[in-house]
């Protein structure tokens, strides 16, 4: 699975991870709909460190499309807010 | 991993698929991809050059908010060695909010510094990307049937333009930025300029929206310390100085 954070690169996670990311946005999306932004902001940085302590950066002579894109990690709450809605970054 | 994805990365897929339309020939397709590749890098370049640009302009904002600080302390000095607290007082408030405004601009400009650095450092990476993409179109050429081409083309496109769309989103960002940055420093330039403090007897009469104003946000306790020290400071300058404010009630 491929993995982008706005603004800085992609990465490459296993599989595996797909799910935990995915329970991840979706309680983000929980979090943004009771505007619990502590809440979120938790679960935000947990998604971005799991993308780092798993993802492999993706070397810059590789081509390939992200299956995921993160918004930039100095987005505004109301920012970040705004992709996380519906199904979130990770359609269910 | 199908149906994953960002709402970004839809909108660039939407885009490349657009342009992979325009040519029914891989290869053509290939040599249009690249060249409008290099095309768009040169969008990529001058947006970053104009968030340089920007920062310059922000930093000289920054540097006459800094003189217009010492200008009001002067002012207030000034006018309370005349017996003039009301204007003294007013200075220092638009010290103050100068002041306030002062050091959160720098802190934002030196953030902007390491977001120009981080676009600087991802212009590099699509510059690479491109080149990747020049050399992998002409292995797709030689080693790929057309029906198979489509699908390697659709991918390194993608890459590519996915790299792209988020370097012009990240130099969006960064423009918008500085444009509200901009703004609010313009804002502060406009509060010492409408102050009229050149002419230091105009400020007597009646306040302005922009007094009132001053005097809501309060720069209130940080004003009657600075008045008092700078009193105190006159006062201790000689002895012959006239005590001011007092009222008089001694007298």
């Amino acid at each position: 699975m491929i993995v982008r954070i706005s603004g800085e690169g992609q990465y490459r996670l296993p599989d595996t991870d797909a799910d935990r990311l995915n329970e991840l946005d979706n309680r983000a999306v929980a979090a943004v709909e009771v505007g619990d932004e502590t809440g979120f902001g938790d679960l935000w940085a947990q998604m971005l460190a799991l993308v780092e302590a798993d993802g492999e950066a993706i070397g810059d002579d590789e081509l390939v499309p992200s299956d995921v894109i993160l918004p930039p990690r100095d987005s505004s709450f109301a920012e970040a807010a705004a992709e996380f809605t519906g199904e979130g970054l990770i359609p269910d | 991993m199908a149906g994953l994805g960002g709402r970004m990365s839809t909108v660039v897929k939407a885009k490349i698929s657009k342009l992979l339309d325009r040519a029914e020939d891989p290869a053509e397709t290939l040599d249009y991809g690249y060249q409008k590749q290099v095309e768009l890098l040169q969008n990529v370049k001058k947006g970053i050059a104009d968030v340089t640009t920007s920062k310059k302009r922000l930093q000289m904002q920054s540097q006459k908010i800094e003189q217009s600080v010492v200008k009001l302390d002067t002012q207030a000095r000034q006018a309370l060695s005349q017996g003039r607290e009301d204007l003294a007082r007013a200075a220092l408030e638009r010290k103050t909010v100068a002041q306030t405004e002062l050091q959160s601009l720098d802190t934002q400009i030196e953030q902007l510094a390491s977001q120009q650095e981080q676009l600087t450092a991802n212009e590099k990476k699509l510059r690479a990307k491109i080149e990747a993409f020049r050399t992998k179109k002409e292995v797709i050429k030689a080693q790929y049937s057309a029906a198979e081409a489509q699908v390697k083309i659709s991918e390194a496109a993608n890459g590519v333009g996915e790299e792209m769309a988020d370097l012009g989103l990240a130099i969006q960002r960064a423009e918008d930025k500085t444009e509200e940055m901009r703004a609010r420093a313009g804002a502060v330039e406009e509060l010492e300029a409408a102050g009229t403090f050149d002419d230091l007897s105009q400020l007597g009469e009646g306040q302005d929206d922009i007094d009132r104003e001053l005097a809501q946000l309060g720069a209130g306790a940080q004003v009657d310390d600075e008045l008092a020290a700078m009193k105190a400071e006159l006062g201790s300058g000689g002895s012959d100085s006239p005590q001011i404010g007092d009222g008089g009630e001694s007298k």
